[in-house]
């Protein structure tokens, strides 16, 4: 044990000096560790166990909101899915409901359908690309190459009605950017129930999997309270036994008029928190193929704005069920063609709280175990 | 999916096919032929026709055929082949190069992907040697405050007791292995010792977090799993009463050990997953938790040379695990296929005995020397088969047997997760070791019950 060292004067504000100790070691796990996305976590372990965990976001901080405030209403759109590229429609999701209440607009109904089939598939990819990178973690590279590979169907869908593969740029105020192809009905029903036959075939190799159940299952439990306490959103909430889905609860376009089931485990493990998205993908297959049965097969998808758009001096909040949880968009306008401040509320941020507490007390194995079960999308939180 | 392979088409396989012998006939020519005359100034030569062979010779033998054969008869039966070539290092590294692609390719297809496809034209078969070029190629970077003498030791000593483990294993009847011991396994026992003792080393030389923390999960790993190693292999040494190899082959004719010692096998089968380190074993290299574990700091040819001894070291155990329970290189001779006509070169003599200077060649098989005395027993039908053409049947059995142990061995990296140091250690201290002793044990009921062993029943 190293001697204590006692500071000789007074530090600056912010500074502190750290007792050394011998069975102490300190790991930086980030930034360019194939453990860690766009961050660090400062990992302190005694021996297999972590003492301390300490995530350090930030490190692709891009100043999303500062730029909206010098860009009109409709250039700020394809900037602000910047965050999360592959969930891109769930992320512009809320920037879109706030400045249609600012604009004062109506949206026709069928691009309200459209909207939620967009949002659905981008749910699904998203979650693809995180199931892959949680197999990775897990040393389970089958798990990494099916999910990247069936993830590509939808990708092509998304292509076909948006024009681009990642960034769609598909949500505007009023409605949607164009209207989808002319067979679009067909083929995505096609594509969709393909993709719930594969998905389902992942239980076989991960989710029933002995070793991952051994593995993942009491392993960083977050319990109901401590869920709600810490404020975490989305698939890390509903894991510990909260039935929250804002889809449901706070119903946005047309999700009141769909049936739709939230899925929620009681456990709180990783286990439950790798496995909530999962069936968010199966739940989003049925959405999608209800709204394809509702959907006006014909008819406006867009209400014409004006060139440049004022809002009314106010503030709104929407928020809509992202992928990983909440996303949220708060604009204050000023009665001009840019909002005056714009802040995005998303759900990586308040579930990396949770990191620290979860990690303590852990063994170092289960570290990118618990890391990414929490539904974290480093980019996101950054902003 | 949408991963769309190029078309198929004839014409372009064809080319590459051509390409690809175009090559290594250039560079056999450019660089082989003079490497093999190089060589061949450190060999012994024959005598052929009173005419002692020299290495300038060596183009007069390429264009006359009656001096090639007893030449590359004269290889064969150096000590350098052995170690070089067949039973040795280059058998071996054959085999490992054939893992590399076998398991890329297997991996791709079990994964809906391609795989290795353009380096080489034909499926991509020559991946790995591109990889190795490149492995070459790179600058070699030690960290600034590592043990350098140990750090750079640590691949060539891993590649060294790699093939010294390799060294032990028998192939084919009749010798053919570089250390024939009578101590075979307990010298297997002690090249195993070695692996934990060199990863330490390297990892603590590295002077480096991540490799340091792979190093100890390593030490843990192997020192934990090493006692049920043994003691799975023990019960088959009391059954057989030999620690040779080779007889331990020789004692498994007419039925494998692995029909009356199945939990041995599986132990040992799972310790093996453990020693080399592979998936779900794979923690000293968990890529998520701790970078490349004890190989982090490894660059360049160094990172290959590890991973050269670690799939020789996978060769070696699968071919010990064919050794002791699936019966090494017996089975039903079925090549090359006797041969009744009587042949009119070379061998007049019935009844021959003694004279060791001429040698018979039999039917299919000009390259083996072959005891006149056997070819002369085989043609009157008092011995089944000749020494060479067990020798060949052999070697097809253990490498068929070999490469389906090596198939098991990779599968589980498709299949499984990563599991954890603490459910590493229960499994090898709790569930593996007492299961050794019940085979142990049955191993023991069956020597006292008079079934098995000296002097059993069967």
């Amino acid at each position: 044990m190293a001697e204590q060292v006692i500071p000789t004067k007074k530090m600056p504000p912010g500074l502190q000096v750290e007792n050394v100790d011998d069975r102490i070691m300190t790991l930086n796990v980030g930034p360019q560790h194939p453990g860690s996305g766009h961050m660090r976590i400062i990992v302190k372990i005694d021996g297999d166990y972590i003492v301390d965990a300490d995530p350090d976001p930030g490190y692709v901080h891009r100043g999303e909101e500062k730029m909206a405030e010098s860009r009109n209403y409709i250039t700020n759109i394809p900037h602000l899915e910047r965050p999360v590229i592959h969930d891109s429609c769930n992320i512009l999701y809320p920037y879109v409901l706030g400045v249609e209440d600012l604009v004062g607009i109506e949206v026709p109904e069928r691009a309200k359908y459209v909207r939620v089939i967009a949002a659905e598939l981008n749910r699904c990819i998203y979650i693809q690309y995180w199931l892959a990178i949680y197999g990775i973690f897990l040393g389970h590279s089958t798990m990494f190459m099916w999910p990247a590979g069936d993830r590509e169907l939808l990708i092509d869908l998304m292509e076909k009605i948006t024009g681009a593969r990642v960034t769609h740029a598909y949500f505007i105020p009023g409605g949607v950017r164009n209207d989808v192809p002319a067979n679009f009905e067909d083929v995505c029903l096609r594509q969709v129930n393909y993709f719930e036959k594969r998905i389902k075939e992942y239980a076989d190799i991960f989710y029933d999997n002995p070793i991952l159940k051994a593995r993942t299952e009491d392993t960083g439990v977050l319990s109901r309270e401590d869920a709600i306490r810490l404020g975490t959103t989305g698939s890390v909430l509903r894991a510990s036994g909260v039935d929250y889905d804002l889809r449901i609860k706070e119903p946005y376009d047309v999700y009141d008029e769909l049936d739709v089931h939230t899925n929620v485990l009681k456990s709180g493990d990783s286990y439950a928190r790798s496995k909530i998205p999962w069936l968010d993908m199966l739940e989003s297959c049925n959405i999608i193929r209800q709204a394809l049965e509702k959907m006006p097969k014909s008819g406006s998808i867009r209400t014409k704005l004006k060139p440049n758009p004022k809002g009314r001096e106010d503030e709104v909040y929407r928020r809509v069920e992202s992928g990983r949880g909440s996303a949220g968009c708060h604009i204050i306008s000023r009665g001009k063609p840019e909002p005056y401040r714009l802040k995005l509320s998303v759900s990586s941020f308040r579930n990396l709280i949770a990191l620290p507490y979860l990690l303590k007390g852990e063994k170092l194995g289960n570290m990118p175990a618990v890391y990414w079960s929490l539904n974290y999308w480093p980019v996101e939180a950054d902003r | 999916m949408s991963v769309i392979a190029p078309k198929f088409r004839l014409g372009y396989f064809l080319k590459g096919i051509f390409d690809n012998a175009f090559w290594i006939l250039t560079i056999v020519t450019l660089a082989g032929i003079p490497a093999i005359q190089i060589v061949l100034f450190y060999l012994e030569l024959p005598v052929i026709d009173g005419e002692l062979l020299t290495a300038f010779l060596a183009f007069t033998w390429l264009f006359n055929p009656t001096m090639q054969v007893p030449l590359i008869k004269a290889l064969i039966y150096s000590d350098l082949f052995r170690i070089v070539a067949f039973p040795g290092f280059g058998f071996a590294a054959l085999i490992a190069a054939g893992t590399i692609f076998v398991e890329r390719k297997m991996l791709a297809k079990l994964q809906l992907r391609v795989g290795p496809f353009y380096c080489g034209k034909v499926e991509g078969i020559l991946q790995l040697a591109g990889d190795g070029l490149k492995l070459i190629s790179k600058e070699i970077i030690i960290p600034a405050k590592a043990d350098k003498p140990l750090f750079w030791a640590a691949p060539v000593l891993f590649v060294g007791t790699a093939a010294a483990f390799v060294a032990l294993i028998p192939v084919a009847p009749g010798g053919w292995v570089v250390a024939d011991l009578d101590v075979g396994l307990l010298a297997v026992f002690a090249v195993i010792g070695f692996f934990p003792i060199i990863t330490i080393l390297s990892a603590w030389s590295a002077n480096s977090k991540f490799p340091f923390i792979g190093g100890i999960r390593a030490l843990h790993q192997m020192v934990s799993f090493e006692i049920p190693l043994i003691l799975s292999l023990l019960g088959v040494v009391i059954l057989t009463g030999t620690l040779n190899l080779s007889e331990i082959v020789e004692s498994q004719s007419s039925f494998p050990w692995i029909i009356f010692m199945p939990i041995g096998a599986i132990v040992f089968f799972t310790t093996m997953l453990a020693e080399l380190e592979r998936i779900p074993f794979d923690l000293p290299e968990a890529e998520s938790e701790i970078v490349a574990g004890w190989l982090t700091e490894f660059s360049g040819m160094m990172y290959g040379l590890v991973q050269l001894g670690s799939y020789l070291k996978l060769y070696a155990f699968a071919a010990l695990f064919v050794i002791i329970f699936l019966g090494g290189w017996t089975g039903p001779v079925f090549w090359p296929p006797l041969e009744t006509e009587i042949i009119t070169e070379g061998i007049p003599i019935p009844n021959y005995a003694g004279d060791p200077i001429l040698t018979v060649n039999a039917p299919g098989l000009p390259l083996l020397d072959q005891d006149p005395n056997e070819w002369v027993l085989q043609q009157q039908g008092e011995l089944q088969y000749t020494s060479g053409q067990l020798l060949v049947s052999g070697v097809i059995w253990f490498v068929l047997k070999t490469v389906g142990v090596i198939f098991f061995i990779l599968l589980p990296r498709g299949v499984f997760p990563r599991i954890r140091l603490d459910m590493l250690l229960h499994i090898g201290w709790y569930k593996l070791i007492g299961l050794s002793f019940v085979n142990i044990f049955i191993a023991l009921g069956l020597v006292y019950a008079g079934v098995i062993g000296p002097g059993g029943i069967l």
